[in-house]
């Protein structure tokens, strides 16, 4: 393996966060981004069928993780224990401010028909969701989005990762779709 | 004995009612189960079980659900309204239900999708987890003795000078205020109350004599008239009487 491919397996092995390419990066300042993005291909096809982890892309950066199929025998040894499963309320909001972020707190209760108060603070004190800017309304409310700690719970590369709406099996209608034959 | 019962209901309400995520998530599932047309929803028979439905939940914790069912029964009211064939300006009073119903469905579908996604992310691990480092330490200083001085004279050189007051105790002479007057009642027996206090008296030497005037005037030393308004204060002797 390169020189750089097996700097950037150092870090990632010391790292236990994703690192994102400017983080690697900054390792080798003489080695161009072009250069790193080469080492980490090379170093994501060293680590194959042939290694219990796997180099993943994840949360706008790269990451070691566990192939899947070690997780029961690992947790059932304790040796690491999966992060407790979100509420259906705490996935329905995620869900409501991923897609339509910027988006504030009122229209999240509008959309689910609850309140929505304490879910999102909760969101909030798990690192899920922030405040990412104010609106123009009344009283300018708070406008949330969804951080990198959202990304990586799901184990998305990005916010494009997540599907589009047209892929969805109920893509959002024209409001007055009563007249049409089904 | 008898809460037993109610204490059941309750706990069954709690749990019925957390199967749903809110009155959405219970319509839905009232239109799948009747497998209906969400875009021509038969409104009458969905609000009759959404009623019913969440009178077996118990109304009076569920503030969500009950606007839902007042809203239910609105459009039921409305589409029983008579209208004339081929009126193109009637609105669907369903339009706006169906299009929020659509919507949560959305929602929901994107619910199981992250969910999935959530659940595949947990069977891989990470190195050990670790609380995020706080941001990075600033790089050690490098600095010389000079510097440091040149540092510390330019810091001190933006320090105001201090303003600084001299708080000095002036307690009220009221003895030596009394004597005073004492002296004029043995000498006069009316007096005014520019004989107590001159001209140059000083705010201390005037709050001393009226507190002593007003404590001789509380033992009936002296009394204090003023024979009109805003006239000087004349101050008399007591009688021997009025003394004892």
């Amino acid at each position: 393996m390169q020189p750089l491919a097996k700097l950037l397996e150092a870090a990632l092995f010391a790292a236990s966060r994703p690192l994102t390419l400017e983080e690697l990066a900054s390792l080798d300042p003489t080695a161009g981004e072009q250069a790193v993005r080469a080492a980490l291909a090379a170093l994501r096809s060293a680590y194959t069928e042939d290694h219990g982890v796997e180099l993943t892309e994840i949360a706008e950066g790269w990451q070691f993780l566990t192939r899947r199929e070690y997780a029961e025998t690992i947790e059932r040894a304790q040796f690491a224990l999966r992060p407790r499963r979100l509420s259906p309320a705490a996935l329905e909001t995620l869900a409501i401010i991923a897609y339509r972020q910027p988006v504030g707190r009122l229209e999240v209760d509008e959309i689910r028909g609850v309140d929505s108060g304490a879910v999102m603070d909760k969101l909030v004190e798990r690192g899920l969701i922030e405040v990412v800017t104010r609106g123009e309304g009344l009283g300018r409310p708070l406008l949330y989005g969804s951080t990198p700690g959202f990304l990586e719970i799901l184990g998305l590369k990005d916010l494009e990762d997540l599907p589009r709406l047209e892929e969805l099996s109920v893509a959002l209608r024209r409001p007055t779709p009563v007249d049409e034959p089904e | 004995m008898m809460t037993g019962p109610i204490i059941r209901d309750q706990a069954a309400f709690v749990v019925e009612l957390e199967k749903f995520s809110g009155p959405l998530d219970l319509l839905l599932h009232l239109i799948k189960e009747d497998e209906v047309d969400i875009t021509d929803l038969p409104i009458a028979k969905i609000a009759d079980q959404f009623l019913s439905v969440i009178q077996d939940l118990g109304l009076n914790q569920a503030a969500d659900y009950l606007e839902m069912a007042a809203r239910l029964l609105r459009i039921k009211a409305q589409m029983l309204l008579p209208r004339r064939l081929g009126d193109d300006e009637w609105e669907d009073p369903r339009a706006e239900l169906v299009r929020r119903l659509l919507e949560y469905q959305q929602i929901r579908e994107l619910v199981d999708w992250l969910g999935h996604a959530a659940d595949v992310r947990a069977e891989r691990f990470g190195r050990g987890y670790e609380a995020p480092p706080p941001d990075a330490p600033p790089a050690p200083l490098q600095i010389d003795l000079n510097d440091l001085l040149a540092a510390a004279e330019r810091v001190i050189a933006l320090i105001p000078e201090p303003m600084l007051h001299r708080v000095v105790p002036r307690p009220l002479d009221v003895e030596g205020a009394t004597a005073k007057i004492n002296a004029l009642i043995a000498e006069r027996e009316q007096f005014g109350w520019s004989d107590i206090v001159g001209r140059g008296a000083t705010i201390v030497d005037v709050l001393s004599a009226f507190i002593a005037l007003l404590e001789l005037a509380k033992r009936s030393s002296v009394t204090l008239s003023q024979p009109e308004p805003f006239g000087p204060m004349v101050i008399t002797r007591a009688t021997p009487r009025e003394a004892a």
